[in-house]
């Protein structure tokens, strides 16, 4: 062997090693949760509160609280996003305006969860008076998924053929009507596919919520946008650091953590779904 | 056979940033007439066909000067309603380009964008577009299937009927059959010269022979500038100038 082969054969085991960590590093997480964590699992721990001290019982309020949120982070990011994206690229001259518009959303992307959570605490619960509810963790949360959304709107938006632009225009529509027809249901699958791996992302943050709309411990399932709520990620952390008997509930934190991670999947299964059924409608 | 102008140009100049791509074009297209553009690869043929429904517009840092009219509409009317003009003025790209639609829907689409509302017309006209591209026999069947399904050359038609939904006054085609092969070709230029009895037709072509056998007019460019124009018949057995001369016997370009 030359050595150029040798080099080429070296280079190749690097970068199949670099997969493998990777898809083990996956596997060993899945394997640890599902092992440890799937005897906690029962219809019992799904649908009841958390009894005794939080010792024993079900996770309800947190599998409602962490919909919740979540359901206000996309109601909140998913139309602002897009609508961004398509400002970006679609009507703006693309000059230092702009530019200066992109390194905000850039940078935005770039900062920590805390201080998303530090933010929303003074401006959403304190400054608009919403107190810590679903609302303020909501937006807390959309507001950080804001640039992922973007970003992948823009992508979407970008992979739209411009000649799909100049016919709809050529035929007289105006440029809403372009955009309308033509560009978003062409994108929309991209679109769709990033919402929703940023917002599966965002259920599993903890710092943005912990001051804005997750409480330690809530029985009650929320009756409205101002109420507090448990929420997955953060019932985690206070079962793994401050439970009455953090030893006696790892069980509980394992299944809290695999349902999450179930969540996570199904939406990220969702997305992929959904973007292969409208791909196929559309037979792009 | 005489034949009022439908379109014309004077004194065009277009610049791409301070690039200058036409200078001072002056050319007329006779109502109801086939006029074909011809020239090397880069003269400037597309950017003046572009210039015809301000198509242009959508590049950033162009610039345009001197005059376009249809009719009696001045096309750099800064107070014209660009869509107005596109209604009446119509394209044909090089390169087919349906929706990612059903077959019905792209040919609805410019009625639609326009306001029609009214589903029977719509169905109706759908038809008689279909039937003017010659190619309803070939998909009446499956008018709710993607049209993406369709061949290249039955694309390219698919788009010339989807132009024609909107009922222009002037059809505009940029090298419409240069991605087809020669069937698909033949089919296009028989459809070109049965629709200029209803349309002015202004057509781009690098291909002499379609310019030959499509056109009524030819008009030579060379280098952002209009050499020669005259009928079609003549311009091709007795060029004026030298340099169209070397042109259309293939000499260079
Ligand atoms: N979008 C553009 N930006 C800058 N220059 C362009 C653009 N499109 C065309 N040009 C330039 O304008 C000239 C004419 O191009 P074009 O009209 O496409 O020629 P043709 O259609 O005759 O081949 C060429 O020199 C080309 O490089
Ligand atoms: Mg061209």
């Amino acid at each position: 062997m030359n050595r150029r082969n040798i080099v080429q054969t070296i280079g190749f085991v690097l970068l199949r090693s670099a997969a493998l960590i990777n898809g083990t590093a996956l596997a060993v997480i899945v394997w640890f949760m599902v092992s440890r964590g799937w005897r906690a699992i029962s219809w019992s721990f799904l649908t009841q509160a958390p009894t005794d001290s939080m010792t024993r019982g079900g996770i309800l309020p947190c599998i409602v609280g962490t919909v919740c949120l979540m359901g206000i982070a996309v109601a909140v990011a998913l139309p602002v996003g897009v609508a961004s994206a398509i400002y970006l690229n679609e009507y703006a001259a693309q000059g230092t305006f702009v530019r200066i518009i992109r390194l905000g959303i850039n940078n935005l992307a770039g900062v920590p969860s805390v201080v998303f959570g530090l933010f929303g605490l003074a401006f959403f619960c304190i400054i608009l008076k919403m107190g810590v509810s679903i609302l303020a963790g909501g937006l807390t949360l959309g507001l950080m998924t804001l640039p992922v959304i973007i970003g992948t709107s823009e992508e979407a938006l970008k992979s739209v053929p411009q000649t799909y632009r100049e016919a709809s225009l050529g035929l007289g529509a105006t440029k809403w009507q372009t955009i309308y027809r033509v560009v978003l249901p062409s994108a929309f699958p991209g679109i769709i596919t990033g919402g929703i791996l940023g917002l599966s992302r965002a259920a599993g943050e903890t710092a943005p919520i912990m001051y804005t709309g997750a409480v330690f411990f809530t029985p009650d399932l929320p009756g409205s946008l101002f109420d507090a709520v448990m929420a997955l990620p953060y019932h985690i952390y206070v079962l793994a650091t401050a439970g009455t008997n953090i030893a006696a509930t790892r069980p509980l934190q394992y299944g809290t953590a695999l349902v999450l991670i179930l969540l996570v999947f199904g939406m990220n299964l969702g997305a992929i779904i959904l973007r292969t059924r409208i791909r196929k409608k559309m037979r792009l | 056979m005489e034949s009022s102008t439908k379109m014309h140009t004077k004194g065009l100049d277009f610049y791409y940033n301070d690039a200058q791509a036409l200078y001072d074009i002056s050319l007329e297209f006779p109502q109801n007439r086939v006029t074909a553009l011809i020239g090397p690869s880069g003269c400037g043929k597309s950017t003046f066909l572009r210039c015809l429904n301000r198509m242009n517009d959508l590049i950033p840092k162009t610039r345009a000067k001197g005059e376009i009219m249809l009719e009696n509409m001045d096309v750099f009317d800064p107070a014209l309603d660009v869509v107005s003009l596109r209604r009446r003025v119509g394209m044909v790209f090089q390169k087919p380009n349906p929706f990612p639609k059903t077959i019905f829907e792209n040919i609805a689409y410019g009625m639609r964008v326009n306001g029609v509302r009214d589903k029977a017309l719509i169905a109706e006209r759908v038809e008689t577009s279909l039937r003017q591209a010659a190619i309803w026999e070939e998909v009446k069947d499956r008018l709710n299937e993607s049209a993406l399904g369709l061949s290249g050359g039955q694309q390219q038609r698919l788009c010339i009927a989807r132009a024609l939904a909107v009922e222009p006054e002037v059809l505009l085609m940029d090298e419409p059959a240069s991605a087809l092969d020669p069937i698909a070709t033949q089919k296009i230029e028989e459809l070109i010269i049965s629709l200029s009895k209803a349309l002015t037709i202004i057509i781009v072509t690098h291909n002499m022979q379609q310019a030959a056998r499509v056109s009524d007019i030819t008009a030579f460019f060379y280098m952002g500038k209009l050499i020669e124009v005259n009928n079609t018949d003549t311009l091709f057995t007795k060029p004026e100038l030298k340099q169209t001369e070397d042109y259309i016997t293939g000499r260079f370009g």
